[in-house]
């Protein structure tokens, strides 16, 4: 097998040195979505030598436009893209270890999850995620990459926590964005242009070579480019990346947690903790109030009120069919209880 | 007068204009951009006094969250 990585290899800024250090490293992948998918492909036919990939979703067939790792089995299935990118990316690179994990990645257990990996990758469609990226990044002094992407441009920053500026120097708090997935769409382009600058910083920080310290931005359908160095704009003073950082977005909240995700029309809602839940005890619980539904090993769906629920069995749950938080809570404490 | 925005010139209507309204004009909110003007990165807090003139050179990135 030792063709597989000599194109590569012949790249003189890899080489055989970079590419044995590869094999030595471990990416952890934060989202299967779009951007998750293209880097995860990317860096597994690379040769990393450990790829972890998680991701709260399962597969429907909006994803199947733009996200590469899944099938129309996968879709019909209701497979979780965690499974579904495992498998697919063990059968690219069976030299490499894969591992897929259908949790969300949130503040609790965040530091323990990334626990031994060399480089985090943003494959994340919410700035509330990025921002748990940024503060577990900086507590382990691990690098990571940012990426995002919208209509027909991306947007990519690197950041070596404590070097260069972080998510939090530049943005002091969530952005309340006008426009989203959902409002104004993305094409598959746009993924894999903001994708493969991601992917090209990870394999440039893996293979010993310093990162970029420009921002950049390109508008693949209106050929447009611009690059800014924000090297200046490190904030000594950042309650995440300076010597006195309190890791505010790893902090915990109480109650119940939700989020809008990114072009679904579609809120999560989840217990403070999380625990088993018997979906079959569950379902039998809503034969009451619905006849239609359909349970997996992982997961329960059904229909209620112009809403679609599915349920993880470990009760984090998405109700489809409303952007509106509260009505969310209301509904999941309504049919699930919390 | 004639901008030279992200590399494209941009026949701006408004003599003179700030930074403030280069961003208003393209829907962007200050929070989520940086801007470079004539390869300085200006403050947040000087977009609205910083003018632009003829032949200026701007670069603007602006936060996305989809992905």
């Amino acid at each position: 097998m030792t063709e597989r990585y000599s194109r590569q290899e012949r790249f003189t800024p890899i080489g055989p040195g970079g590419q044995a250090q590869l094999a030595n490293k471990h990416v952890f992948i934060v989202g299967a979505g779009a951007l998750g998918c293209a880097n995860a492909e990317m860096l597994t036919r690379a040769g990393v030598g450990k790829i972890t990939i998680i991701d709260r979703d399962y597969i429907e067939w909006s994803n199947l436009g733009r996200q590469q790792l899944y099938t129309e089995n996968d879709a019909a299935s209701l497979k979780t893209k965690a499974s579904a990118a495992e498998q697919r990316l063990r059968a690219m690179n069976s030299e490499i270890k894969v591992q897929g994990i259908a949790q969300e990645f949130e503040a609790e257990t965040a530091e323990a999850l990334v626990d031994g990996a060399d480089f985090l990758i943003d494959g994340t469609d919410n700035f509330q995620t990025r921002f748990v990226i940024n503060d577990v990044a900086a507590k382990i002094k691990v690098p990571w990459v940012y990426g995002g992407c919208l209509k027909s441009y991306g947007i990519v920053l690197p950041i070596v926590p404590g070097t260069t500026p972080c998510l939090h120097c530049l943005i002091d708090h969530l952005p309340q964005e006008g426009s989203t997935c959902d409002t104004v769409g993305i094409i598959g382009p746009a993924v894999q242009m903001t994708a493969a600058y991601q992917s090209a910083e990870c394999l440039k920080f893996l293979t010993g070579h310093s990162m970029t310290v420009e921002m950049v931005y390109a508008d693949v359908w209106g050929r447009e480019y611009s690059s800014i160095n924000i090297s200046g704009l490190l904030n000594p003073e950042c309650p995440s990346c300076s010597r006195d950082a309190v890791f505010p977005y790893l902090k915990k909240e109480k109650g119940l947690k939700t989020a809008m995700l990114c072009g679904r029309n579609t809120v999560q809602v989840r217990p403070d903790q999380l625990s088993t839940l018997s979906l079959s005890d569950l379902s039998s619980h809503l034969e009451n109030v619905t006849d239609r539904m359909k349970e997996n090993a992982e997961l329960l769906m059904f229909h209620v009120e112009d809403v679609r629920f599915v349920v993880f069995k470990d009760g984090r749950t998405l109700i489809h069919g409303t952007e509106n938080v509260e009505e969310a809570k209301k509904l999941y404490q309504k049919y699930i209880g919390a | 007068m004639n901008i030279l925005v992200n590399g494209r010139t941009l026949d701006f209507p408004n003599e003179k204009a700030t930074i403030a309204e280069l961003l208003e004009s393209y829907q962007i909110q200050k929070k989520i951009a940086v801007v470079e003007h004539n390869k300085q990165i200006v403050k947040k807090t000087d977009y609205e006094h910083t003018k632009l003139a003829d032949g200026d050179h701007v670069e603007i990135v602006h936060f996305v969250g989809g992905g």
